[in-house]
Order: structure tokens, then C-alpha cells, then sequence
């Protein structure tokens, strides 16, 4: 098969969002053909709306994670807004306690944290108030932009000869023997000698189409944005019970609290509308950042996101079909996705990755997973919820 | 260790978290105008309860934001009087005391910032809610059904010096002219010349405002002529085949206007400038109708030319796509025939009233015939981009269109990221080498991510007709398959104080968690068990994010 015939490519991507684009920018800055099918437009779910977050100490793309953020805009060509370091406010020894452990996880790999006493905190963040616990200053992570993040891998892509189609879903698959042949489209049947699956919410659908058993629920969760404020010298500053950046802009964004199991078959034609909780949001806002508090919000953000049953990402090869990897994030894929991308091209390419061990991330994990885990688990819409 | 069944709820889900509501009405009515008036009236006289609220008076510190219409600083000191404008307001609205006696709760001052609508995927809410605020606080009121007539707003077009206090809306001049008595203007200069703007012009005329002259891009008037006479009796010099170059003035706003000539193609010709004095300009170009709260809400909107533009999709009986929640009056549609008088507005109230009361189980007799708009007789697309295309795409002075955010045309057209933005080195080509990827095939909600372009304070609603146009002129798409770019709530600028007194249920504190709430998610890699069941997972709480 000619893998540079336009009706298809030696990999395909299914899913344009953050992961699934960055896994086409690793194989395409290779040389390797790489077509990006994308149901709706680019990172139009949750890779291009999120907290823009890069601090995820506890997963074992974290090393890469780190290594590669600092370098993303030179390395794509284009801006994502990094900002390095981030600021975690507790109001409560809860709090104080619980975000601790980016601190013991951190120094484990080699990362340093100090911890702040309350007049460090307000030093450090001007719109600080007077009921603060502590706070931790992390000397790793920091936050993108995820608009532009997405838009600089999708760029990137395809200037490193990378093909994208939006707007066409991957309706079903075309296999021979053990391997998958082709994507069917509305557009017609893209050929392919690998597959990639990283479609977000519709993964755990997709996957199963090739009796691959990728367990996971989606949910919708929502953000607020405020007008622009002038900038603190840290932008990553969250806590309280809350994610989230002062973007560059000025703009306070932030999220957090409750999520709502939804029942979608097509998520992405799907609306996911904002609701009430923004009052809740703004509550907790006005109560980390009191100075801001006369901030006006202009507007809010929800989305719909998946998880699988232990919230971990899954990043592996099938078993069968023989050439399928799959990539879901599982509700934290923005920061990860420079080590995750790389990560899908390493199973891709070399069938085991060669900078992290991935076992935790892995489809076995779930062998022995109860067949009704989402309800066991409470994982319900709210009328199947309440219908109990 | 807990058996599996008694994990059987996800505490940390929205789930039996529905936030406290103190008050309940069976219609609730947005908007006092016309149409709002007799769809209250008319429920309200059916024995439904029924509450009225109407945003007027807008605080005058939301006016000097450019909240709700494009006032452009025009707001007379008088205004900074809350309780005098609230009695201007009852005072030029007369319908409102009918409204009293007819024992429709009414509530002035108070916007809506948000329709929260129960959706399948957004059901945890319970009931259907709207989210009020006035002057002091934000508030929730269940009802039953709603119906919106939010009205209309101006349509803003970008040329040089446009950011200057006196450039406005016509609307916006009409509103504090006609409900206030607080427009402070003396001489203006009306920018566009359809009907809705003519009439504008006329109403502000006997109201002491001198109309220097009327600038249109195409070459002869869009309106009745005989409106152009009235106003030319008056004194009014009319510019066919012109646009605004430039708006030129000192922080107390415009003194002058330069206009300059331009052909059939919208090209500035050299040499044709006229130079206007005048302490106002009046953007006139479209009347738009105010779809926010409804698009926010989630019913479905389309462009409908006959509209006058993206409105709602309705029924016979004026109902959106969202069950219970209905659209009269200038936000359902603006057109010729409706804008000349009451008759069509009051119309759509009663009908969407009556559709409300038998969606409550009552009984209701109605004579009225359904609304529709006839055939338009007038490209209003056409216009609006030949407008976009004169004033702010041939503009030697780039112009910004998203004063905001300051994007203007070419960074719209090239997808520039804003000025903010660092560049890395060495420096790339922002517009992307794939010509896929350029603006050409570009959505306005791509062009707010990438641009910025809408994204700022005034919520886009200067800017954005003519980012749509200029994705249309961009592209040769017509204007009305480009997509219109979402709403969201809160679709009025809200102080995070405000919002946060909201009263929430006790369950929301109790199990709040910044993420899913799933201690497993955050176990670090090197303590992971190599299998998960929900049988073995651990309920670490310090593990929790």
C-alpha cells in the first residue's frame, strides 16, 4: 500500500484533539505520513478549553513533561503561551495538607518546592487576602495556553507535511486478518497501515467497534473566565479548591468542583452547556484571590471529558488488532500531551516507549474489572442516578 | 472495607447538589418593551403569575462599559442618579403601570445573565432556572416557562478614531434619548441609512439632537427616501457612496469627521474627503437582534435574512428550540413592516404568551395569527459586507475591529495570535504555510481563540457582525453560512462578589474537590497496583485532588 496515496496514510490518527495532534507533530517531524482525522474542528472538546495546567508529578510521563514544556515553542514553531512554575494556595490545613503531595512527589523525581508561610504568599500574589493557611511554590510545572497550544501542534503538523481533515468522523473500520486497513468516513475509507485512537470520549466507542475494551464514562465540567486583570509575576496560581491561570492576557480562568455523568453517544455534536455551578466557581475564586473579587466574569466554558475507571491515562497497543494504539488522558491530557504524543509514536514506531515506563497506563490493568464498574462507582447520568 | 454497593454514589458529581431557589414564578417575561409588556399582560390576565423584569435603568457604571448597547460615553451626568433614572424610566414607559395593576410582579433594574434550562446533559439543576441581577445582587428564580424579549442592539463598524467617546450606537443614542432624557449629543453624524436608522434620526431630530448628515457606503439611500426628506428639511446633508475615514476629537470625544468617497467596489477614491464637525456619530449600519440570552441557552439560531440577521429558530407559536423558553419582539426578528409600530411585537407577545399558558394546562382562546416576516426586499447581508468591506477592509489605517482586545481586519484574516504574545525566535510565519489552515475556512470561535477577536469586556458585542463579515469577505463565503460565534453565560459582565453570594446547597462545600474527586487518579506512578477493580480501589482521602 502506497503510503502516500491522499485516500489515506501509514498512520492514521483518529481524534484532533491535543493528543491525538501531537502524536501526528512526533511521527510527521519524522517523515513518517501521517493523516489527523477529526470529527468536529480541532481541539474543540477539552484540549483546547481546560486550566492549561503542565504539573502532573504523579504520572510517569511527568520527567518528559517537564523536559519538553520549556521547549515547545521553539520545537513547534509556534507560541503556546508556556509559563513555567506554579503558586498553590491552601485556606485550609485540608487544603494545606492535601497539596502537599506535589511537594513529596516532586522532590521523589528530583523537583524542588518551597512552602510558604501566609505573608510569602501575599508577597507573591498581589491579589492574595488575609485567610491563608499557606501555600506552596513549585519549582516545576506552569500552564500553556490551550487555544493556542493546539492550534501550534495542528500548525506544526502540517508543516512538517502532517494532514489533518476536520469535520469527518471515523464512522467504522476496515479490518483484514489481524490488522485494521482503513478508516470509513462520510467522506469515504481512509487506508491506513496503523491506526491511532485517541478520540477523547468517543475512544472507549471507537475501540470497541475492533472489540477492544477501553473502559471510561464522560462527564461535563466547567470553567469561568474574568475580564483581564493587570498580571501577578506568577500567572499559575490555583488552590482553594480550584485549577487554573491568570492567563497572559489578564484573564483569571479557573475551574473546578462538581462534574455531571453524561450518557453521549456522539459527544461532539453534543452542546455542553454551562449551568449554575459558576456561581460556586466564583465563590471559590473571589475567596483565593479577595482582591479580585471586583473582577467581572465574562464568560464561562463546559465541556464534555472522559475517564476511565481509575482516572488514569490509557496509553497502550492493542492486542488485537495487532497495528492499534490507543491514547486516552483521562480528563489530564493538555499538560501531558508533549510526552504523551511522543509516547503514542513510540508504540507506533518502536512498539515500547522509550522514555517512561508505561505499564501503569496500560489496558491490562483493567482485566479483572467488574462489568458494571460506572455504576458501582456512582458513575451515572442524574435521572439514572436519582432513578435508583 | 466497604462493600462495592455502598460506593454506589459519586459524591463528588453535581448529583443532589441543585442550589437552593427562593423564588418561583409561572412565566417569567424578560424585557419591557412591547412585546414583552403584552406577553406579561397577557398571561398575567389569564390568572398566571407572572414576573416582568427589564434591565432598564442599567447602571450607569455598565453604560460606561459598553453594557448592554454601545453608548459610547453619551450618558448625561443626570444618569449617576439611580433612583431619578428609575423614575424616568416608569415615566417614559406608561405600559409599565399596567403592568402593576395587573399584579405582574415587575422588576426594574434587574438583567438576566443566564437562562439555565434543563438539558439531558445538564440535568442536575432540578428545575429550570434564570439567573437575575440588579444593582446590588444576583439571584436565582425558578419558572415554568420564559419569554425573552431582550430586543436589539447596534451593530458596530470599525474606522480610525471609532474608539472615541461620541461614536455609539443608534440605538444606543435612541434608548438614552427616548427613556432617559439623558443623550448628550448635539450634533451627530448618523453612519447607514435603512429604516431602523432613519427613523432613529428622526426621533432624535424633534428631540434637539441636529443631524449634520447621513453617510452611506452605497449609492443611494437603503431606507424610505421620504424619512431622508424629513431629516433633509431639517438640515441634514446625506452622503451617498461614502464611508467614515476617520473620527477625530480630545478625551472628551469626536469633534470632527472626516468622510471620504467610495466606488462601487467600496475602494477609497483620492481626493474625495469631506470634513463633518460633529460631537457624536451614530453607528447605524444594522439593527441586531439581542439572541445572547437565547443562543446561551442552548436553542438553536440561524441567519435568517428576512430576520434581520442570526435569530432564533421558532414556531407559529414564537418557541425556540429549548422547551418553555419563547422569543418576541426585536430579539425573534427585526424587519420593516414590524419596526414601523406596535402592532407586530404585541403580537408575537400575546402568541408566545398564550403558548406559555397552555404549556401550563390552561385553557386559552387566541384570535392571533402567526408572525412571519415577508420576503426581504433588501440584501441586509449584502450591505453589512459592503460596509465591512469600505470602512474597515479598504481602510488605509487598519482600524481595530475588536476594540477590546485591539485586533483588527488583517490579524482576523491571518489568524495573528495578539500582540501579547511573545514570539519564539526565530520568528515563524504566524499565518500558517498551509493554506487549510488560514482564516479563509475559519469559524468566528476559531478566530476568538486565535485572535482574541470578541474575547474581551464588552462579551464581543461590538465586534462581532463584522468578524463574521470579514470571514465572509475573506473566503467569498456568504454571510450567512458562516457560523455565528456561541454564547455563554453570564452574557452580562458579572463581579465575582456578585456571583458568589449565590446561595449553593451544603452537599456543594461538603464534597467539593478541584478535579473528579478520584483519589486513584493522583496515586504517583511508582505505588500504582498493577490491576484496578472498584472492588479493591483505594479510598485514600489524602490522595485526592
Amino acid at each position: 500500500m502506497s503510503g502516500k496515496d491522499r485516500c489515506g496514510a501509514e498512520v492514521i490518527i483518529v481524534g484532533g484533539g491535543v493528543t491525538g495532534l501531537s502524536a501526528g507533530w512526533w511521527l510527521a517531524r519524522e517523515g513518517i505520513d501521517t493523516l489527523v482525522l477529526e470529527a468536529g474542528p480541532i481541539g474543540w472538546g477539552a484540549s483546547g478549553r481546560n486550566g492549561g495546567g503542565c504539573t502532573h508529578h504523579h504520572s510517569p510521563l511527568f520527567q518528559e513533561e517537564q523536559r519538553l514544556w520549556p521547549q515547545m515553542d521553539a520545537l513547534l514553531g509556534y507560541p503556546t503561551e508556556f509559563r513555567a512554575d506554579r503558586v498553590r494556595i491552601a485556606r485550609t490545613e485540608h487544603q494545606f495538607k492535601l497539596y502537599r503531595r506535589a511537594l513529596e512527589n516532586g522532590l521523589t523525581q528530583g523537583f524542588h518546592t518551597d512552602v510558604l508561610d501566609p505573608k510569602q504568599v501575599r508577597e507573591l500574589v498581589p491579589y492574595a487576602g488575609d485567610d491563608i493557611h499557606g501555600g506552596y511554590y513549585y519549582h516545576f510545572g506552569g500552564h500553556a495556553n490551550p487555544h493556542r497550544t493546539v492550534q501550534a501542534y495542528a500548525w506544526a503538523f502540517a508543516d512538517h507535511g502532517g494532514r489533518l481533515v476536520e469535520h469527518t468522523p471515523a464512522l467504522s473500520f476496515k479490518t483484514l486478518g489481524d490488522r485494521v486497513i482503513g478508516v470509513l468516513t462520510n467522506r469515504g475509507t481512509f487506508v491506513c497501515d496503523q491506526l491511532v485512537i485517541a478520540a477523547g470520549p468517543s475512544t472507549g466507542r471507537l475501540a470497541a467497534q475492533l472489540g477492544i475494551n477501553v473502559p471510561m464514562r464522560c462527564a461535563r465540567a466547567e470553567m469561568i473566565v474574568t475580564e483581564p486583570l493587570p498580571l501577578m509575576k506568577i500567572g499559575g496560581v490555583d488552590g482553594n479548591g480550584l485549577y487554573g491561570r491568570q492567563t497572559l492576557r489578564g484573564n483569571l480562568a479557573y475551574g473546578g468542583g462538581p462534574h455531571e455523568w453524561v450518557d453521549l453517544y456522539e459527544p461532539h455534536e453534543a452542546r455542553a452547556h454551562s449551568t449554575i455551578l459558576q456561581a460556586s466557581l466564583a465563590r471559590r475564586l473571589a475567596e483565593l484571590l479577595p482582591k479580585a473579587s471586583h473582577a467581572r466574569v465574562i464568560r464561562s466554558w463546559a465541556g464534555f471529558i472522559e475517564n476511565t475507571p481509575d482516572g488514569r491515562p490509557i496509553i497502550d497497543r492493542a492486542e488485537n488488532p495487532l497495528n492499534v494504539v490507543v491514547a486516552t488522558l483521562s480528563s489530564v491530557g493538555f499538560g501531558l500531551s508533549p510526552a504523551s504524543g511522543r509516547a503514542v509514536r513510540d508504540l507506533v514506531v518502536d512498539r515500547i516507549c522509550s522514555f517512561a515506563q508505561l505499564s501503569t497506563l496500560g489496558l491490562a490493568r483493567f482485566a479483572a474489572l467488574e462489568p458494571d464498574w460506572a455504576a458501582m462507582q456512582g458513575w451515572l447520568p442524574v435521572a439514572a442516578a436519582a432513578g435508583r | 472495607m466497604r462493600s462495592p454497593r455502598a460506593l454506589a454514589n459519586d459524591l463528588s458529581s453535581v448529583a443532589g447538589k441543585a442550589p437552593p431557589i427562593a423564588e418561583e414564578t409561572d412565566v417569567l417575561v424578560i424585557g419591557a418593551g412591547v412585546s414583552g409588556v403584552a406577553a406579561a399582560l397577557t398571561a398575567a390576565r389569564a390568572g398566571a403569575r407572572v414576573m416582568l423584569i427589564d434591565e432598564n435603568p442599567v447602571d450607569f457604571k455598565s453604560m460606561a462599559e459598553e453594557i448592554p448597547l454601545h453608548f459610547g460615553g453619551r450618558m448625561s451626568a443626570s444618569l449617576q442618579n439611580r433612583n431619578a433614572a428609575l423614575e424616568r424610566v416608569l415615566e417614559a414607559n406608561p405600559s409599565l403601570a399596567e403592568a402593576f395593576e395587573a399584579g405582574i410582579e415587575v422588576r426594574l433594574g434587574t438583567a438576566c445573565f443566564g437562562l439555565f434550562p434543563k438539558h439531558a446533559s445538564a440535568a442536575w439543576m432540578e428545575v429550570p432556572a434564570a439567573g437575575l441581577v440588579d444593582a446590588d445582587h444576583a439571584y436565582l428564580v425558578r419558572y415554568k416557562q420564559v419569554i425573552v424579549a431582550a430586543g436589539r442592539r447596534d451593530m458596530g463598524l470599525a474606522f480610525e478614531g471609532w474608539q472615541l467617546p461620541g461614536v455609539m450606537g443608534a440605538h444606543a443614542a435612541h434608548r438614552l434619548s427616548v427613556l432617559y432624557d439623558a443623550l448628550d449629543a448635539k450634533r451627530a453624524v448618523l453612519v447607514g441609512s435603512d429604516n431602523q436608522a432613519l427613523e432613529i434620526a428622526n426621533v432624535l431630530a424633534v428631540r434637539n439632537v441636529q443631524i449634520e448628515a447621513i453617510v452611506e457606503q452605497a449609492g443611494e439611500v437603503r431606507g424610505s427616501s421620504e424619512m431622508l426628506e424629513r431629516l433633509e428639511a431639517r438640515g441634514t446633508r446625506f452622503y451617498p457612496g461614502h464611508v467614515v475615514a476617520k473620527a477625530q476629537g480630545d478625551l472628551q470625544g469626536v469633534t470632527r469627521l472626516v468622510l471620504v468617497k467610495v466606488d462601487a467596489q467600496g475602494r477609497h477614491m483620492p481626493g474625495g474627503t469631506v470634513e463633518l464637525a460633529c460631537d457624536t456619530v451614530l453607528l447605524g449600519v444594522a439593527a441586531i437582534p439581542a439572541i445572547e440570552l437565547l443562543e446561551a441557552a442552548g436553542c438553536c439560531v440561524r441567519y435568517e435574512a428576512a430576520r434581520g440577521g442570526h435569530v432564533p429558530r421558532l414556531d407559529e407559536f414564537q418557541r425556540t428550540s429549548v422547551e418553555g423558553v419563547h422569543a418576541v419582539g426585536d430579539c425573534a426578528g427585526i424587519w420593516d413592516s414590524k419596526n414601523g409600530g406596535d402592532e407586530i411585537p404585541a403580537r408575537e407577545g400575546r402568541i408566545a404568551a398564550n403558548a406559555a399558558l397552555r404549556a401550563l394546562g390552561r385553557e386559552v382562546a387566541s384570535h392571533d395569527e402567526a408572525v412571519l416576516p415577508p420576503e426581504p426586499t433588501r440584501d441586509s447581508a449584502a450591505s453589512r459586507l459592503a460596509w465591512v468591506s469600505a470602512s474597515v477592509l479598504n481602510a488605509t489605517a487598519d482600524p481595530l475591529v475588536c476594540q477590546c482586545e485591539e485586533v483588527n481586519a488583517a490579524d482576523i484574516l491571518n489568524l495573528r495570535p495578539p500582540r501579547y504574545v511573545p514570539l519564539p525566535e526565530p520568528r515563524p510565519n504566524v499565518a500558517p504555510s498551509n493554506p487549510q489552515h488560514s482564516a479563509l475556512c475559519a469559524s468566528p470561535d476559531l478566530v476568538k481563540r486565535l485572535t482574541r477577536a470578541g474575547m474581551g469586556g464588552c462579551q464581543g458585542r461590538r465586534c462581532r457582525e463584522q468578524v463574521g463579515a470579514l470571514l465572509a469577505l475573506g473566503s467569498g463565503r456568504e454571510l450567512c453560512k458562516v457560523p455565528h460565534a456561541t454564547y455563554r453565560a453570564p452574557v452580562r459582565p458579572l463581579p465575582l462578589s456578585q456571583l458568589a453570594a449565590l446561595p449553593e446547597s451544603p452537599a456543594m462545600d461538603e464534597h467539593w474537590d478541584s478535579w473528579f474527586g478520584m483519589p486513584s487518579q493522583w496515586i504517583p506512578f511508582w505505588r500504582v497496583p498493577p490491576t484496578y477493580t472498584v472492588a479493591n480501589r483505594g479510598e485514600d482521602e489524602a490522595a485526592r485532588e
